[in-house]
Parts: C-alpha cells; structure tokens; sequence
C-alpha cells in the first residue's frame, strides 16, 4: 500500500520487518527519527528485537558487533560524528566477516560543527570493508535495505546504506512499503554456517592474530570477495525488484539504463553527464526533464564495490563528466571524482581513445543547497580548460 | 507543481502544517512532499517549512525560492524575515492577522489584494483550542483560499498524528476557518 512517510520512519518500518534479534544505537542528529521509531515500535510491542541503548556509538557497534558474532541479525543507525566514532569497530566488524547493516544518516563532519547533509561521514570510512549503497529517495532507502540483508549475509559482508540526512530522513513523501510475506520470502531467517559464529557446543575464535603469513592473505580475500560481489548484489536487486510488481516503473521521456548498480538517466546522445550519489540525484534529474541541452546524469547507487565497466560503458558516450561529490579529499578533489578518473586504467575495456573530460565538482558540503542553477553553472565551467577542482553554490 | 512556503516561528507547528499539506494532497490523489527548512529549531526563532503537489512524481529536492502559495503564521515576521521573497504573478498569499490588509502594507501591498487574505488565526485558536496554536485554523483556511485540497483531507491528515479531544477540537478549528 502506498503511504505517506517520513524517511526515517519509512526506514524504521522496513527495519522491523526485516526482523533483527538485536538493534543497538546512541541518537545522534539526523539519525535520531529512525532510532526513536525503532523504540517506539518496540515499546508499542510491534516489534520484538532486544533494543539495547548504548552509551556512546562506539558501544553501539560493539553491541552489535558482539550480537552478530553469536550469530545473529542485527541492525544499526548513526551519523557524521557518530560513524566516526565507530571507526575502529567498523573495521573489526568488516575483518571478522559479520553481516551487519547500518543506516547512515549522512551528515557533515566537524569542525566547524555542522548538523547537515554532505557525504564527509561515509567517503571517511571508505576503506573499512564495508559494501556501500546510496539511497536517491525515501522508496530507494526501504528497498536497498532489504537488499542490504540479503548480500550481507549470503557474502558474510557488512552493508552500510546511506540516506542523506534531513533531505531524506526528515521528508515525508510517498512510498510502498513491502508485506511481511514479502519480505520473508525475499529474507528468509538467518542462519549462519555452522563454524561461522560464538557457540559454547563449538567454540571458534573470530578476529584472532594473525602473523604476515596470514594477515595479507586474509585481506585480499576480503577485497576480492567485495571487488566480485557486483553480480551477486545486481541479481539480488532484481530478485526483489521482481517480488513486488506492485511498484510500476514510470515511463520517461529519457534513456533510463538501470544495472542496478547504477542508473543512467537523460539523453540519448549526452554531451554532458552529471555523475553523484544520494538525494541529489532526483534534482539532477528534474534539471535533465526541464532542460535543453544534452545532458544525463549517472547515479552511483552502488559505491563499494564501485562497478567499473557500467560506469565506462555510460560515460564514454559523453564528452564532459561533471562528477558532483558531497564530499572533499581536503587538498585533493571530490572522493567520487578521483575514482571516476582511476576507472579507465583498472578495466581492460577502459575510456575511449578521445577520453571524455572528467572534472570534480564539490556541492551541497553542510547542507548548501543543490539547485538548477548549481547544474548551469557546472555545465559552464565544465566546458572550460580549466581542469580544477571546483566549489559551487 | 505547486510550491507552498510556510514561514513561522519555532513552536508553532511550522514543519507539522507542511506535512499535513503534504498528507491531505496525498490523500487527494496527489504526489506530494514536505520537509522543513533545516535549521537548528529554537522556540520563537523564525522557521521555515516547505510543501510540494504534483499530478507526477516529485524528483526535485531543492528549498524553494518561488512559491505559489505562501503562509505566514505570525504577521511579526513580516518585519523581521522577507516572507514575500521570490513572488511570482500569481502568488498567494495568507497571513495570520488581527489586522487590516492595509494597516499592514501602508505604503502598498506586494502582490494584488485579490491574491492576499488575513485570518485572525489566534484569536479563533483561542477561542475553539483555548490554546494559541494557530496550525489547524490555518490550514482550514489555506484550503479554503488556494482552492487546493478539501477540509476533509486535512481532517483525514490529522488523523494520523492526533486522537481523542486533541484531534476533536482541531477538526473543529478546520472545519471553522474553511468556512470563513
């Protein structure tokens, strides 16, 4: 049944549904609304996860971080400060193969202290082992979820999905959310290997020490376990897409290519693409609807693994790449926007031999708002020589 | 599309009036979206809310800088915050006033007086809530002059955060602005 939600309540909803056995969390702004919910539905007795508050984020991930080791579901929620907070945990959780997902209410990071939406939080903990989606819109969010269960406990690999702060979790609009029957179809009960989790009748150890015999090896199986899940996660993602005909697709206009992975939305013939992540991307595409120019825009739905040859296979039809990054490598560029630029040389099929421009562009950083008139003006600068990073809005 | 900009101050129910526009839209059939102003919300400060309606589904996220409809809920902003910012031909406007349109704007109203309508929102706050809490008197009255949704709508809305006496009195204050 389509309703009207807010965002955070969307993701509370799809959260109780997805039935975990343990939820721990410290409220942090603009998480808060999906943790109060997550009390609430418990208190209401609508849910019967064991809700343990946790005294610092750092607790938090380590509650759930002790609860999935003994084999369990488990769910988590923070933001900016918050997520950096659980740093050292995140990691661990990553390194020990437990299947947690978390909810990042993206917000910036301090100082100077920020409550708003930009991407700093999630792009900081890029390399912690974790697969990492972004949520478009609050439809997206339930979904990619559900999703999130699925590959993290088929891969034994902890999910992150990212929901911009306030433009997301505080915003109420439509959405479907799926049956229970839906779901356990989708989600069946989680049941890790025998081996695999604490169990008195069979003890093992997890995240033990490990010499350089073994340290390395065990990274990159890790890295090779993400680096190759980009199948998996897009046969999932139309497995679920599947299981609920009663969201239609919407006709367009425009070329929409979706591989789960990514989207592509816009003219046939582009001669601009916009690439992003997250809520900014349903601006960029009512930019593409009221404009005239050729220009698309490619959503990064999937950020780790970054999937390499459907990026190319888009961006090569362009000849200038405005990639929009939420985000600042402080003295570099955007985040999203040196990987965009390294993917040509990582794939046996990279750019074409007149290589598209591809420029970083920073927006929306403390919740500056991202307009049309953000586009216009990146479409200008874009077409100049000038190679830069720059800041605009 | 038509976009609503709400402004009043912390307290008031700023972010709760767009999201009630938003649900009774929704409830009319049409897509929708609500979301406040972000700011860090102190009681009294100015705030702001914003509304979208749509026959298609709602892509864009931006705040919105030329409203179609413009709600004050407290005819003190008007000298603090420029409530009128990013007027287009046809803006509507609706404010929360004891006072006249032109003891208001003595030197000339910014947008054509047929497009303008004061309510005394608190004084009938006080008299069917007993408390100064204009939203639903407002919103009464929002429906009735932009012609938008129905009252029904709201009432529906209303029922989905509010029950009991609270939610009794409040479609009483609806039902009472939309027939001014």
């Amino acid at each position: 049944m389509k309703q009207i939600l807010e965002g955070s309540n969307a993701i509370a909803n799809i959260i109780r549904l997805i039935k975990p056995a343990v939820v721990s969390a410290y409220p942090i702004t603009p998480q808060t609304h999906i943790v109060e919910d997550l009390a609430k539905l418990k208190a209401d007795g609508k849910a019967d996860y064991e809700y343990v508050r946790a005294e610092s984020e750092f607790a938090a991930a380590s509650i759930v971080l002790g609860s999935s080791a003994t084999g369990v579901r488990t769910y988590t929620a923070t933001s900016s400060q918050g997520l950096l907070l659980m740093v050292e945990v995140l990691f661990n959780i990553a390194g020990m193969r437990l299947p947690i997902v978390l909810t990042c209410a993206n917000r910036g990071v301090s100082a100077p202290i920020t409550i708003w939406n930009d991407h700093q939080d999630a792009m900081t903990v890029r390399d912690a082992g974790w697969i990492m989606l972004f949520a478009e819109n609050s439809q997206e969010a339930v979904d990619l979820h559900v999703v999130a269960y699925k590959i993290a406990e088929k891969l034994q690999v902890p999910v992150m999905v990212n929901v911009d702060g306030f433009v997301l979790t505080h915003t109420y609009e439509p959405v479907i959310l799926p049956t229970q029957a839906q779901v356990n179809k989708f989600l069946p009960k989680y049941k890790p290997k025998k081996g695999t989790y604490l169990d008195v009748k069979d003890p093992i150890t997890l995240g033990n020490f490990a010499t350089p015999e073994h340290y390395m090896g065990i990274r990159q199986e890790l890295h090779d376990e993400i680096a190759g899940s980009q199948e998996l996660i897009k046969k999932e993602m139309e497995k679920w897409e599947q299981s609920r005909k009663s969201i239609k697709s919407i006709k367009s206009k425009v070329d929409v290519v979706d591989t789960g992975l990514v989207e592509y939305y816009g003219a046939k013939n582009p001669e601009v693409i916009f690439v992003g992540m997250g809520s900014m991307i349903g601006t960029v595409k009512d930019f593409v609807d009221n404009s005239k120019g050729r220009v698309g825009v490619l959503k990064i739905r999937s950020f780790r693994p970054l999937p390499a040859e459907d990026i190319i296979k888009i961006i090569n039809k362009a000849k200038y790449i405005a990639v929009l990054d939420k985000s600042i490598s402080l003295g570099e560029e955007g985040v999203l926007a040196t990987e965009i630029k390294a993917l040509g040389n990582n794939i046996k099929k990279g750019l074409r031999n007149s290589k598209p421009k591809i420029q970083s562009f920073v927006v929306g950083l403390g919740g500056r708002d991202i307009t049309g008139k953000t586009f216009e003006r990146i479409i200008e600068l874009v077409k100049k020589r000038d190679s830069k990073v720059k800041f605009v809005g | 599309m038509i976009e609503i900009r709400i402004h009043g101050r912390g307290g008031q129910g700023v972010v709760t009036a767009a999201e009630l526009i938003a649900m009774a839209a929704f409830y009319e059939g049409f897509e929708a979206q609500a979301f406040p102003n972000f700011g860090v919300e102190r009681r009294g400060a100015p705030i702001e809310a914003y509304a979208r309606i749509s026959d298609k589904p709602i892509k864009l996220r931006s705040q919105i800088y030329e409203p179609d409809i413009i709600v004050v809920q407290d005819d003190s902003l008007l000298s603090v915050v420029d409530v009128f910012k990013g007027i287009k031909k046809d803006t509507k406007v609706i404010i929360n006033s004891d006072k006249k349109l032109e003891d208001i704007f003595k030197t000339g109203c910014p947008v054509p007086t047929k497009n303008i309508a004061t309510i005394s929102a608190t004084k009938i706050a006080l008299e069917i809530l007993g408390k100064p809490i204009i939203n639903t008197v407002m919103l009464g009255f929002f429906a009735k002059f932009s012609g938008l949704i129905k009252a029904e709508s709201i009432n529906k809305a209303l029922k989905d955060k509010f029950k009991g006496e609270i939610l009794k009195k409040n479609i009483r204050a609806v039902e009472y602005a939309y027939e001014i």
